[in-house]
């Protein structure tokens, strides 16, 4: 088979997965790219640990990605960049916000949140690109946008040109929230 | 044109450009989002139904008038439409009729992994499988073209990674359709056993007829590459069999899984030298194959259970492991919560410290099962809460001393629940039932049902009364409680518990994530007053925690995510040193 990229997308449920997959599918779509992309849906993952693969090249067949396929692992959150670090193939690249979110067993104090994370994944011979993605998207206007700096960082690993990543946003954000996004995209 | 397409989207664009005229469906994940995209086409009457029993009946209803009609549901909505469509198999349709289903392996968003492939047999329906968003358009188009060729419903099974994967889809333009004209035949349409009798041949025949056309039908299709390995598969394991076998194998693609092909099987089976079915969940192609007496490798080596992968695929049959690094230590879980502000959080809560019988449901508050809150005894199915706790108060009456507790959402109480209260009612059942009414069916992202008040265009629709609807079915005992009130809601509980008597109680307020939902600002903790006794923590909120003070103060303080804290005050309760910011949000 044809040369296919794969990036997982992984974060907490309620980050935004579905709107960076779609504006990844559309940005892809513009590009000409065959794309397949799996997403969670529905709130019954709210709050919990969520995948969103995204498969391009010239010809694609699987829609998921597993363990040792992935070129980026892109993350949204720090624990999940270490759960899902078994998906990177050999060379992949891990981009991930430094954004700590406790799961239950941290707050009921069951466990601890593992200290130190992107050191272990550097120490783990690992590429590793981090951004303080939470202080990011609050200076372009809302929390909510980590999603969107998170893919601003992916774009500059991509060869995708920068001006369909801003088109994508104009077709896919609603009107009131494309300014915030687009300053959250070029902030990243 | 060429769109990038979510699969369930695609479905509903089948549907549209097939002239499909009536929709009603219950929402259930994976399936939910076919009828949402539908009702975005002008040209397609959409509801929401109470229940897939229903939503069934409504298209057959509409399919029998002359216009195309479709219901999509879960894999666990079938079972409740199983009646009506194991019978109108029997009758035939007049004009098209499609049901989809989405099977959830691997059980993402579900209670079991069932295989609907089993009903499609047991009603005698044929049934098509799309592998992506392209053959979920083309395929529900030729299900409405097939239903009306051979006077059958046809079936469309989808699973969640084909539902929720977005691919590539052809679409065009929609094809109106005159209503079929209708004409009153008894013998075809009313179901006794006089009538029914001649039909069940019928339907045999048109299976046998079914399978004629699949030894040629072009979405079975066989792909010749090395004749080592032979594969035959369906749906989305096609996609990871492809991936991970490429040219290495040769594949039959089953587009049309029920009924398989007879002819078309052994000839490919003929062609190659080692043959394996690759199918999830159920041995349903397996069992065909070694009927036919052709020898194939299937559940032997994969499993019954589960989704399968590329992964799986390489290296059971080519016994190929791809290398991967993982952190060493172990990492906490993250297990889905209810969200910040939930308002099911207070209603576990004080379920939790009375230790009750809790008999639960379907919805999100099924998560009052997790820790730290705990408080769960059952789940089964939608509307079993009511009438679980009914047959263990007739067989034990009270447990540990206390009534029973039903818990139960609104929708689902609209779903089926209903039935099971007013079987309780009737019967004398002696428990407590608590509704979550937070005005939407929120587990699947927020539908609206027979009791918000609005229609699935979000236009005003006659809501059902729970206070008039009980005391209509004959139990008087019934109270409204805000939810956020947590010194309320626990008294109310407990009052109900210890009593004798069936009661009611609504906890009505609208689902956080709902555009309805009064959201207030973040609560602030004083770290002065806080003593780090954790009691806060005993709600299970996700947007509390403990933290190095920020203000120098030693020891540990409750800190609070003010990007996910909603004001809702459920925690302040708990709080013995005052330490919480007084509740913002507004009535």
């Amino acid at each position: 088979m044809s040369k296919v990229t794969s990036i997982m997308m992984v974060g907490v449920g309620g980050q935004g997965s579905i709107l960076a997959s779609k504006l990844m599918g559309a940005v892809l779509m513009k590009n000409g790219y065959d794309v397949k992309l799996s997403e969670v849906h529905g709130m019954s993952q709210r709050g919990g640990s969520v995948q969103t693969y995204v498969r391009y090249g010239k010809e694609v067949s699987a829609p998921v990605i597993d363990p040792g396929e992935a070129d980026f692992l892109l993350c949204f959150e720090a624990l999940e960049a270490a759960r899902y670090l078994p998906y990177l193939k050999e060379g992949g690249t891990v981009i991930t916000a430094q954004t700590r979110i406790d799961p239950m067993p941290v707050i009921t104090g069951a466990m601890d949140y593992p200290a130190d994370i992107l050191q272990k994944l550097e120490n783990s011979g690992v590429k590793v690109i981090s951004a303080d993605a939470l202080a990011k998207a609050e200076a372009a206007g809302s929390a909510k946008a980590v999603n969107v700096v998170m893919l601003g960082l992916l774009a500059k690993q991509l060869d995708l040109p920068e001006s369909d990543w801003l088109e994508a946003i104009d077709e896919i954000v609603p009107e009131r929230f494309r300014e915030m996004n687009k300053k959250a995209f070029l902030n990243s | 044109m060429k769109e990038l397409l979510l699969g369930n989207e695609a479905v509903a664009r089948g549907l549209y450009e097939a002239g499909a005229a009536v929709v009603s469906s219950y929402p259930g994940t994976p399936s939910t989002e076919i009828t949402q995209y539908a009702s975005g086409y002008d040209e397609i009457y959409c509801e929401w139904a109470s229940n897939e029993k229903v939503g069934l009946e409504v298209a057959i209803g509409a399919a029998v008038a002359g216009k195309r009609a479709f219901s999509g549901m879960k894999h666990v909505g079938l079972n409740v439409a199983a009646d009506p469509l194991y019978t109108v198999s029997y009758t035939g349709i007049n004009a098209g009729l499609v049901v989809a289903v989405a099977d959830d392996p691997g059980m993402h968003s579900s209670q079991n992994e069932q295989d609907s492939r089993n009903h499609a047999k047991g009603a005698k329906v044929p049934m098509l499988e799309p592998a992506d968003s392209g053959d979920c358009l083309e395929f529900t188009k030729l299900a409405f073209d097939l239903s009306e060729r051979f006077d059958t419903p046809v079936m469309i099974r989808l699973t969640t990674r084909v539902s929720h994967g977005r691919s590539i889809a052809v679409t065009g333009g929609r094809t109106e359709r005159e209503a079929v004209p209708y004409k009153r035949n008894i013998a075809k349409y009313v179901m006794m056993p006089i009538n029914a009798r001649p039909r069940h041949p019928i339907a045999e025949e048109r299976t046998q007829k079914l399978i004629e056309y699949a030894e040629t039908a072009q979405i079975n299709k066989i792909e010749l590459n090395s004749t080592e390995i032979g594969v035959i598969s369906s749906g989305v394991a096609y996609t990871y069999a492809k991936e991970a076998l490429g040219k290495k194998a040769s594949y039959l693609k089953l587009g049309m899984v029920f009924p398989l092909p007879e002819k078309l099987i052994l000839d490919f089976a003929s062609k190659v030298k080692t043959l394996y079915v690759i199918e999830e969940l159920d041995d349903f192609i397996e069992t065909h194959c070694r009927k036919l007496g052709v020898e194939v490798k299937g559940k032997d080596i994969f499993p019954l259970t589960g989704e399968y992968s590329q992964n799986m695929i390489r290296e059971k049959i080519l016994g190929e492991k791809l290398p991967f690094k993982a952190l060493e230590e172990a990492l906490p879980a993250r297990p889905p919560v209810m969200c910040a502000g939930c308002t099911h959080r207070g209603v576990f809560y004080a379920l939790s410290k009375l230790d009750v019988f809790v008999s639960g449901d379907i919805g999100c508050y099924t998560l009052g099962a997790a820790p730290p809150l705990g408080a769960m005894d059952t789940c089964i199915c939608m509307g079993a809460s009511i009438s679980g706790a009914h047959g263990a108060a007739k067989a034990v009456g009270k447990i540990g001393g206390k009534l029973p507790v039903a818990v139960i959402g609104d929708s689902t109480f609209m779903h089926t629940g209903i039935n099971s209260l007013i079987n309780a009612a009737y019967n004398g059942g002696k428990f407590v039932t608590l509704i979550l009414d937070n005005l939407t069916t929120g587990m699947t992202g927020g539908q609206h049902h027979p009791s918000t008040g609005y229609n699935i265009m979000g236009k005003p629709a006659h809501a059902v009364d729970y206070e008039l609807l009980c005391r209509a079915i004959g139990i008087t005992d019934v109270k409204i409680i805000d939810p956020y009130d947590l010194p309320a809601t626990i008294d109310a509980i407990t009052a109900a518990v210890n009593g004798d008597e069936s009661c009611v109680i609504i906890f009505r307020r609208s689902c956080v994530l709902q555009k309805t939902a009064v959201r207030g600002p973040a609560l602030t903790v004083d770290e002065e007053k806080c003593t780090g006794c954790k009691m806060c923590l005993k709600i299970g909120c996700p947007a509390t925690s403990m933290k190095k003070s920020t203000s120098g103060a030693s020891g540990q303080k409750m800190a609070i995510d003010r990007n996910q804290c909603v004001g809702c005050g459920q925690c302040v309760t708990l709080c013995r040193a005052g330490a919480l910011g007084a509740r913002n949000a507004q009535e």
